[in-house]
């Protein structure tokens, strides 16, 4: 691709003069026109400039300004984080004394459903707003065939994606040449597992209120999730003609009794929509809302999870969590930010400090030098 | 030299590069000929009038037509291999099924594609435009004594053609007749080879009469001559004309009786001429076929770079095919539950399954070679080019030019530049001739103008302060006003050349010296006053006008270097006079004339001046005759003409009686003197080659300092040599000597050492043209090579080396010679003559200078520039900065695709080697295209990271850059692991961040699009800052690029994610960016992870810095030709001096 002017122009007695290339519009012209080039600060590469030079002294200051902002934010952050209560339970029932392991081994469709009751005591209560969430390993919802593996124009209600979904939805497209809704793997493959929650005192067990909505990125429920449109609003009707996911046991208009979290817009169902980022995720489950200001929402004691076991995730050496979890202003437990942030500070404080002392004796040996020339 | 004295004897300059080419490598073969009738006018019955068939007369310098020029434009770019990669890349995405789109791929490919076709596309209907220009214009044929009009294109050869004043030829034509009786016309070849000059052409003698459209009509006659070739100044062929009733006429036909298409004819009313090559086939369509390309250093390293990366491209996508099967080999790895394969997939092969799996990688990471790597280095090329040509510092008032660049391929080779080669004539010298002395049988005669006006209003001014006889310098003044071809302008005057001799006349030569010596003897009272009718009128001392019959001119070429005329007087007396150098001269003398000359010679000669010797022998009659018919013969020989006219040359010129010599005094260009001292001072090695003889070389070289006082000089000429048996012997001593003094017994410094002054003692070295020969091709072939590479040795020790008396081929033996050294080293050949054309097409960047010689230097050449001073600022700013912009351009390039590639290599880990992207499909396409390219394409334009004029002041700044030092290993495995450890940080931060359950204050969680966003994010922040942080010189544009592209960055990604858009079928971005930012956590991760990778940065810059000046009074005090990275380093930080050197300079210059 190279530039070269064309011999013709030139030969047809206009030496072409101006730039590269732009032979032909300045031959135009011809010889009358004077060629001297304008004298633009552009043209002549004077265009004025801010010329940042980063030295040692302009660059140290810098290094312990961002040490002083660093280390308080990163501290910030790792007392944040260390003050947010986090517990964590696998009830997977690898273990044979886990009450979870007889479920260790069930299909989707085993009825009646095998459930087990795990019992656990909270060392310190939980003070503001519970978050619980279940968290599964060595669950590859990140893999390319599993994550194209939807239809998203079917989830927003498209009649015709609705009866015809994608050709990626396959091997989950179609049941009994009946099309599927929701198609695709990662609907299929939906958690089922029932939580609940129980407060054990004296024996006595008070079930807490699990909030099942609120869960779901607002936009997710309200805009790119939708139901079929049609006639009436009747779910049943409008989902006519498409069959269940294979391993669901119930339809999906008939995830959830209250209509404006059934169907697709199922809160349940659009977390488990998005798929993770890394084999080992948790996803938001439910809510627990702090009741008073007087209470704090789960005290310490004793406590016990009723697990209806449905997912099987012992075949592909799987795990499964429940974590209750306070949330700050930045998020859950996560001691990494605020230990980076920290030991980033101190670098840079500590270099500057270092780099300071070298400055400072060359710079005092040779101080002519400061002075530009 | 050699070429000034006459129309530059070249021949075919394109053909010494580019020997391989058909056209040329054909030219020794075409030895047939081609049969024209003239007018279509069978001959005889008798001879059987075979037709020959002959292309038309259309140009066509375009490449495409509407029809071809998809499939072949197509074709043409896909035949670059990076483009055909780009292709096969987009093609298995289409058939194979890839994790990213076609379109990812197939879009910036189109985009490449269509802006290469576009520009194409506009220069070849450009051409198409210029071709329909000439193929279209009307041209006059004469038809059965009528003149016929026609579009040029429909010309045959064969026609005749009547072509006006200021018209151009049509086609390669023989000269019949003109409107001038004695059948001259006047043409300008500016077009053609840029001589503005007029030049005499000459009709047939013998139908310079048929100057009416029905005399011509009536010609019978057929031209053979030689099939069509390239060199403009060669022709040979011959005309037979066939009268009623009498033997056919032959007469001989030569380049002056051809007019070649392109030239223009002037000052003569209308010619005949009958078309002999048309179309392609005439001399300058010839001429215009492609020059050879040159590549730049960087492309080649580009190259490598390129290879390197293909490498890891391809040990990533092996290393994860294969552990996609390790990890797939336990079946619930490879098939869970929840994610079941499709029927298809189940039953492909396993092997076919492998390879499809291998493709998919290679897709999905071969964004680390950057489709639009090429098109910014195109556009950075293209564009940045402009920059020399709008340079106003290289804007001479003189001619109104400025610089002109003929390629913008090599604008960054400018700044790697190890050896300049210059032509002295016309380059280092201004190439305008002015009279100095002469000398008249060991006279020497020195005036000025006053004092020959005062002398001649006496009796003439030779007669007091002369000492040679009166006759003798009568003889040698009416020498001068004779023996040369310059002709006489007269400002708008059409009819005939000799008007009133009193208006104003202007010499026009191509050679300035004879202007200068036409004008010196017009000094000493004797004025020509022109040629009319093979007249030349010469004004003596008394005013009297004296007939001269111009009989012959034995025209200079640069073998004999001299040339010669043969007159007759009023009163019968035959002679030739013949001027030339003093080398072609004296063996052709008595040699007892020679001495007393000789003396005034050599000294003229060591004052610098250019030395011509005149000398004349006187014919008799019969001598004559036999002279006038072995040169008719030779002329009328359709092969091997110029050996044969050579021939009678020799004969002719010899036993001659010398009479004086000139001397012309060749001024030095302004600044020459300074450029050279900076250019050696840059670190380059300055040669002079120059056809001048050696005592005129050797002072014009101290007087521009090419060879200090200092310097010693080792000589290898034919005065050390000695012409006698033993000269190969002695040159081989000599050899030997000099080998001893610079190599052997010079202590070997550290390391090689390519650029080694530290040596105390500088050497410059003169080598002469016959002595070269005897080196290169020497008699004996036993130590041929041995004598080349002992020589070539002793060349690199020399910081200067001058060779004389050097032919044309031999300067660009020399250039090839020293570009095909060890570690070839880049070359430059500056000039401005046709003589330099070789070697300007030879070195790897040819420079020319629009000099007084004509324009086919600066034709050839690579960039053309006014004065030789203005290679300084060419060299040592633009080609510095240049440099140091495309090597940073090219730097940056990979590492900011590897840094984007890497998080999605690291990706493939925890993904199960399933080929996700982390990216959304637009970002994958975007990010080379609209997120990071504009602010490197602003660098790449503007940067400065030293001020222009402290580079062109500081010319060992230039160092910094030799050697290619920025695209070395070191400072590419620099921006690798630079690239490398960003990548790690990106995606690894990224990684343990999402170890969270939460990042938002709500307790909702992110999917994997939210991940892959953060990783973009910071990765585009952080290769703009980094960016940001290299530039040194921050115009409007930088800011706006730069701060542009980050904002465009956050409004495509809130746009992209905040509508569902209908196309796609995922809406995988929806509202992600704007979640994203929603998050306190990802804020202060992403703010860290930028931080955490420009941190090593930064550090770096902080550390040179104070080294810098813990250095910095070394540095000053370091002698001037020593490289600095050696020295300031030693061993120690070496790597980071090669890597980052653009961030020195600025510290440095403090």
């Amino acid at each position: 691709m190279a530039v070269n002017y064309s011999a013709k122009e030139e030969a047809d007695g206009h030496p072409a003069g101006a730039g590269p290339g732009g032979g032909a519009a300045a031959g135009g012209g011809g010889a009358v026109k004077t060629r001297k080039p304008d004298n633009t600060a552009f043209k002549q590469q004077r265009l004025p400039a801010w010329q940042p030079i980063l030295t040692a002294g302009t660059v140290l200051p810098a290094f312990f300004i961002i040490g002083l902002i660093f280390i308080p934010i990163g501290i910030g952050i790792f007392v944040t984080s260390n003050n947010i209560r986090e517990y964590e339970i696998d009830y997977t029932g690898i273990e044979p004394s886990s009450p979870c392991n007889k479920c260790l081994n069930v299909s989707w469709d085993s009825t009646p459903p095998c459930t087990c009751t795990i019992n656990f005591t909270l060392e310190h209560s939980f003070e503001s707003n519970v978050f619980m969430y279940y968290g599964l390993s060595n669950f590859y919802q990140n893999h390319r065939r599993y994550v194209k593996s939807r239809d998203d124009s079917q989830l927003n209600g498209d009649n015709s994606s609705l009866l015809n979904p994608s050709k990626e939805c396959e091997p989950y497209r179609t049941n009994e040449d009946k099309p599927i809704a929701p198609c695709g793997a990662i609907a299929n493959s939906m958690f089922n597992d029932t939580l609940e929650l129980y407060h054990v005192e004296n024996d006595t067990r008070t079930a807490i209120t699990l909030i099942k909505k609120g869960i779901a990125w607002w936009t997710d429920k309200n805009v790119k999730f939708r139901n079929p449109t049609g006639d009436g609003n009747n779910l049943t009707a409008l989902f006519q003609g498409t069959t269940k996911p294979v391993n669901w046991p119930k339809p999906v208009y008939m995830l959830d009794s209250e209509p404006d979290n059934n169907g697709f817009i199922n809160e349940d169902f659009i977390v488990w929509m998005r798929t993770a980022a890394l084999p080992t995720f948790r996803k938001l489950y439910r809510l627990i809302e702090r009741k008073s200001n007087l209470q704090p929402t789960l005290q310490a004691g004793k406590y016990s999870l009723d697990i209806t076991y449905n997912y099987p995730v012992h075949s592909f050496d799987g795990r499964k969590r429940m974590i209750l979890s306070t949330i700050s202003w930045m998020g859950g437990k996560n001691p990494f930010l605020g230990i980076a942030y920290i030991t980033v500070g101190s670098i840079c404080f500590f270099l500057g400090v270092v780099l300071l002392i070298i400055h400072h004796k060359y710079g005092n040996r040779n101080t002519s030098a400061d002075i530009p020339n | 030299m050699m070429s000034h004295l006459l129309p530059p004897h070249l021949h075919c300059c394109q053909c010494h590069v580019d020997a391989n080419s058909p056209q040329c490598a054909g030219e020794e073969k075409r030895v047939g000929t081609r049969t024209v009738v003239v007018g279509h006018r069978p001959v005889s019955e008798a001879d059987a009038y075979v037709a020959q068939k002959f292309c038309d007369n259309r140009i066509v310098s375009s490449k495409y037509t509407v029809w071809n020029f998809l499939p072949k434009n197509l074709f043409e770019q896909f035949r670059r291999i990076a483009n055909f990669y780009f292709l096969i890349i987009f093609l298995v995405q289409v058939i194979v099924d890839t994790p990213t789109s076609p379109v990812t791929s197939g879009l910036p490919l189109f985009f490449v594609i269509t802006v290469t076709a576009i520009k194409q596309g506009y220069e070849d209907w450009l051409r198409h435009r210029a071709d329909n220009e000439v193929n279209k214009s009307n041209v006059f044929i004469v038809e059965n004594a009528k003149q016929v009009q026609k579009e040029s294109e429909k010309i045959k050869v064969g026609d005749i053609v009547e072509v006006k004043a200021d018209e151009t030829f049509p086609c390669d034509l023989i000269f019949l007749a003109s409107s001038s009786t004695d059948g001259t016309c006047y043409v300008t070849t500016a077009s053609l080879d840029g001589e503005s000059n007029f030049k005499t052409h000459y009709a047939v003698r013998d139908t310079t009469v048929l100057c009416t459209d029905e005399a011509i009509d009536s010609l019978t006659a057929t031209i053979e001559c030689e099939q069509p070739q390239p060199d403009l100044y060669k022709f040979v062929g011959r005309i037979i004309m066939y009268r009623s009733n009498q033997e056919p006429v032959a007469r001989s036909l030569g380049p002056e009786n051809l007019l070649l298409k392109g030239a223009t004819l002037k000052n003569t009313k209308k010619i005949y001429g009958v078309a002999v090559y048309t179309g392609m086939e005439t001399k300058m369509a010839l001429n215009y076929q492609g020059k050879s390309q040159k590549r730049s250093a960087v492309e080649k390293s580009i190259n490598a770079f390129l290879i390197v990366y293909l490498c890891i491209l391809l040990s990533k996508a092996t290393v994860c095919t294969t552990l996609k099967y390790v990890w797939q080999s336990n079946p619930f790895n490879d098939e869970p539950w929840y994610n079941e394969k499709t029927k298809k997939e189940r039953e492909t092969f396993k092997v076919l399954r492998m390879f499809t799996d291998f493709l998919s990688f290679m897709v999905l990471f071969n964004f680390i070679i950057p489709v639009s790597m090429y098109v910014t280095v195109e556009m950075q090329k293209f564009l940045g080019s402009f920059f020399i040509s709008w340079d106003k510092e290289m804007y001479d008032e003189e001619i109104k030019e400025g610089a002109l660049v003929n390629t913008s391929d090599l604008n960054e080779e400018l700044g790697q530049v190890e050896f300049v080669f210059t032509d002295k004539t016309g380059t280092l010298t201004e190439n305008s001739m002015e009279f100095i002395e002469c000398c008249i049988d060991g006279h020497k005669y020195k005036d000025c103008i006053s004092e020959v006006d005062g002398y001649s209003q006496t009796d003439g001014p030779l007669k007091y302060y002369g000492k040679a006889e009166k006759s003798r310098e009568e003889l040698f003044l009416r020498a001068l006003c004779l023996c040369h071809t310059v002709r006489i302008k007269q400002a708008d005057q059409v009819d005939g050349l000799i008007g009133h001799p009193e208006c104003k006349n202007t010499y026009i030569s191509s050679s300035p010296d004879e202007i200068a010596l036409v004008k010196g003897a017009e000094k000493y009272g004797f004025t020509f006053l022109g040629l009319e009718n093979d007249f030349m009128k010469i004004r003596n001392q008394k005013n009297e006008t004296e007939m001269y019959q111009l009989l012959h001119t034995l025209n200079f070429d640069p073998v004999r270097r001299r040339m010669s005329v043969i007159v007759r007087t009023t009163s019968g007396k035959l002679l030739l006079f013949c001027k030339g150098a003093d080398s072609s001269i004296f063996p052709r003398v008595q040699q007892e004339e020679i001495q007393q000359t000789k003396v005034h010679v050599d000294r003229n000669a060591m004052d610098g001046y250019r030395t011509l010797c005149v000398a004349f022998k006187e014919l008799t009659q019969k001598e004559y005759d036999r002279i006038d018919r072995q040169l008719n013969e030779a002329k009328m020989a359709l092969q091997d003409r110029e050996e044969k006219m050579a021939k009678v040359f020799e004969d002719t010129e010899a036993d001659m009686h010398l009479i004086g010599a000139t001397a012309v005094e060749d001024r030095l260009q302004e600044q020459s003197a300074e450029t050279i001292e900076a250019l050696h001072a840059a670190g380059m090695k300055v040669w002079v080659l120059t056809g001048d003889k050696m005592e005129t070389a050797k002072s014009t070289c101290y007087a521009c300092r090419l060879f200090q006082t200092s310097t010693e000089l080792l000589e290898l000429t034919a005065r050390v040599v000695g012409e006698s048996e033993r000269k190969e012997d002695r040159l081989h001593e000599l050899l030997m000597d000099y080998h001893k003094r610079l190599i052997q017994d010079v202590p070997k410094p550290r390391g090689s050492l390519k650029r080694s002054w530290t040596l105390s003692q500088e050497y410059g070295l003169i080598i002469d043209g016959s002595t070269l020969s005897l080196i290169l091709n020497p008699s004996q072939d036993s130590s041929s090579s041995h004598y080349k590479n002992i020589f070539l040795q002793i060349c690199l020790k020399c910081t200067a080396v001058l060779c004389c008396r050097m032919a044309p081929l031999q300067k660009a033996q020399i250039v090839r010679m020293v570009k095909n050294t060890k570690g070839s080293p880049i070359t430059l050949s500056v000039g401005d003559g046709a003589n330099d054309v070789s070697m300007i097409l030879e070195a790897h960047v040819g420079i020319g200078i629009k000099g007084k010689e004509g324009r086919q230097a600066a034709r050839n050449s690579d960039y053309a520039v006014p004065k030789f001073k203005h290679l300084r600022k060419l060299l040592l700013a633009h080609g510095h900065l240049y440099y140091v912009r495309i090597a940073h351009l090219v730097q940056y390039f990979f590492y900011k695709n590897l840094c984007f590639i890497l998080p999605q290599f690291l990706y493939q880990f925890f993904c199960g080697f399933s080929q996700q992207p982390l990216y959304d499909a637009a970002y994958l396409t975007m990010y080379n295209i609209c997120f990071t390219s504009l602010p490197i394409l602003a660098y790449s334009l503007l940067e400065q990271h030293i001020n222009i004029d402290t580079l062109t002041s500081d010319p060992q700044l230039y160092m910094k850059v030799s050697d290619n030092a920025m695209l070395q290993w070191r400072p590419f495995l620099y921006w690798t692991f630079l690239g490398a450890f960003e990548g790690l940080v990106f995606f690894f931060g990224v990684y343990f961040l999402f170890q969270n359950s939460s990042l938002e204050d709500n307790g909702k969680v992110f999917g994997n699009w939210t991940f892959g966003t953060i990783v973009f994010t910071v990765l585009v922040f952080t290769v703009t800052l980094k960016l940001a942080l290299d530039t040194r010189f921050w115009t409007w544009m930088n800011h706006f690029v730069i701060w542009g592209s980050l904002a465009f960055y956050v409004f495509f990604s809130f746009f992209w994610g905040g509508v569902i858009w209908p196309f796609l079928k995922q809406q995988r971005m929806y509202f992600v960016f704007a979640h994203m930012l929603t998050s306190v956590s990802t804020w202060l991760a992403i703010i860290l992870l930028i931080f955490i990778s420009l941190f090593p940065e930064i550090l770096l810059i902080v550390l040179k810095s104070i080294k810098e000046r813990s250095h910095q009074t070394g540095i000053f005090d370091l002698p001037i030709l020593v490289s600095y990275k050696r020295i300031e380093n030693g061993y120690v930080k070496t790597e980071d001096a090669l890597t980052n050197v653009a961030e020195r300079y600025p510290l440095r210059i403090l």
